[in-house]
């Protein structure tokens, strides 16, 4: 019932829609890997999936920014079932590529922004090697690239109040992590399909 | 409160809906084309639209004063959502378009509700014109600031300005002799605007060959200005009966909403073209977003407003 709330909230502020263009909805196992510019593309991403896909979905986020205050950590724990990773350098002890894998096991799917943080400029920057690392270790999971379109005019880093435009949420064709392709080629390739997205 | 005429009006609008619906089901249940079912099913969706706007408009009519302000107010907050999203603005305006939504559209409405009219005619032409660009300055953006200014200010005179002067029909004009029959009115403008919008499509789409500036709009041709413009305000002066004004005062003012209205689906056109997009947004079905809707009403309410404050009304 929150969940629904909190879906249709996040819907009715940000107006976000999402445009189905390189594959269809569907419950099977994926990594919605998208950009990153505001601190509502997780939750705006989240609630403009059909309600089933929702229902699987973890964003992956900030522990330090989600644990702040009471409400954010029920926001985190309770709706979004968010998988909260340390930004720091991972140690043996705490990985977060671990925590990602357990999180997900063999039937949820993962909301991941792969700049590993919020960059103000229109194109993303370079990505880091975690969704690499992913897609090494689960290569049955399709990784979907989505472009968030205007959630940084509704909420822009450093703002409180939101601009209520419409923003939307484009999800883009499968890809795979080809044999033997090297980390940085997997990841550009990855950037780019969401930069191509924005182009058409 | 009972008002026969204004019976009589709403059942025609729900008598030509009937019509609509009927011609749109029989059509689609005959073989055909690929491009004439397509015609044919967007006929069906506006149908759909055309029920769903009419319904509540009717109801916020229902209610009085206050639910066709509430009405008006949220139509202009979605088309200035509307307006603004296709607008590039920077991280510059961010907090000028916070106030623009939260504190300007609904002080415009307020302005309405407590019926004070000069704060209303002048609030956001002078003090918003005035204070949005210095909260924009106070930002600190300096990269095409007469541009982003002149841009939100626009949307703010077309989505928030414009569109209150249809609900200020029914709270702001004192009419000798039309006392508390305002609502009336309101809807008289609302059906002749619309159905002007409906009649210069149809006379388009079947006589359409010339069109007035094929640059903006292919779509918008001379025959169907001409059709359309005549066939309203022939209409329009028919049900006299229903407003304040004799027959030939009804076609005169019909002739300027209608005018305006042409003008203002070309303007909102053109602003379109320049952006790439065909539709402001898809919020009502088979019409497009809530400005398509409203494009030609945002151009003819202001007018049809001051006309009748300026000929009918007394100080």
């Amino acid at each position: 019932m929150t969940k629904h709330l909190a879906a249709a909230f996040l819907r009715l502020l940000t107006g976000v829609t999402a445009h189905w263009r390189g594959c269809a909805p569907d419950v099977r196992q994926r990594i919605y890997f998208a950009n990153h510019s505001s601190n509502l593309d997780a939750p705006a991403l989240w609630a403009a999936l059909p309600p089933p896909l929702r229902e699987l979905a973890c964003p992956v986020a900030a522990r330090d920014y989600w644990t702040a205050g009471w409400l954010r950590q029920h926001l985190a724990e309770k709706v979004f079932n968010a998988v909260l990773i340390e930004r720091k350098a991972p140690t043996a002890r705490d990985n977060p590529i671990e925590d990602m894998l357990k999180a997900i096991g063999d039937r949820r799917s993962l909301i991941l922004f792969p700049e590993g943080g919020r960059f103000p400029g229109p194109d993303p920057v370079e990505f880091k090697a975690g969704l690499f690392h992913l897609a090494k270790k689960r290569p049955d999971v399709e990784l979907i690239p989505v472009l968030l379109d205007n959630l940084n005019r509704v909420l822009p880093k450093g703002e409180l109040l939101p601009a209520p435009l419409i923003a939307s949420a484009t999800f883009g064709a499968p890809l795979r992590l080809e044999t033997g392709e090297p980390r940085n080629d997997f990841l550009t390739r990855a950037r780019q399909a969401i930069l191509d997205m924005r182009q058409n | 409160m009972y008002d026969r005429e204004l019976q009589y009006l709403a059942g025609g609008v729900i008598a030509l809906l009937l019509v609509g619906s009927l011609i749109g089901s029989i059509a689609a249940r005959r073989q055909m084309s690929e491009a004439s079912r397509a015609t044919v099913a967007n006929l069906n969706a506006r149908m759909r639209g055309w029920w769903i706007m009419t319904a509540v408009f009717g109801v916020a009519l229902a209610t009085g004063g206050i639910g066709s302000i509430v009405l008006f107010g949220f139509t202009s907050f979605t088309a200035l959502r509307e307006f603004i999203t296709l607008t590039p603005t920077r991280y510059g305006d961010h907090r000028a378009l916070f106030w623009a939504f939260f504190i300007v559209t609904p002080l415009q409405y307020v302005l309405l509700g407590v019926e004070w009219y000069g704060m209303f005619a002048i609030f956001i032409p002078v003090y918003v014109f005035l204070l949005l660009p210095i909260r924009a300055a106070a930002a600190g953006e300096t990269e095409k600031f007469l541009e982003r200014t002149a841009k939100i200010q626009w949307g703010l005179m077309i989505c928030v300005y414009c569109v209150s002067h249809a609900p200020a029909i029914l709270v702001l004009l004192k009419i000798p002799g039309y006392e508390n029959q305002n609502a009336k009115l309101l809807f008289y403008f609302v059906m002749i605007c619309e159905m002007s919008d409906v009649l210069q499509y149809v006379f388009g789409k079947t006589l359409g060959r010339h069109p007035v500036a094929p640059a903006v709009s292919p779509k918008k041709t001379w025959e169907g200005l001409i059709g359309g413009v005549a066939a309203t305000v022939l209409i329009g002066a028919g049900l006299w009966w229903a407003t304040p004004f004799t027959p030939l005062q009804a076609a005169g003012i019909c002739l300027a909403i209608t005018l305006m209205g042409f003008g203002g689906g070309l303007v909102m056109s053109a602003i379109k073209r320049d952006r790439g997009i065909k539709d402001w947004g898809t919020a009502i079905e088979g019409h497009g977003g809530v400005l398509d809707r409203i494009d030609s009403l945002c151009f003819a309410a202001p007018v049809f407003f001051h006309l009748v404050r300026y000929y009918f009304t007394v100080a």
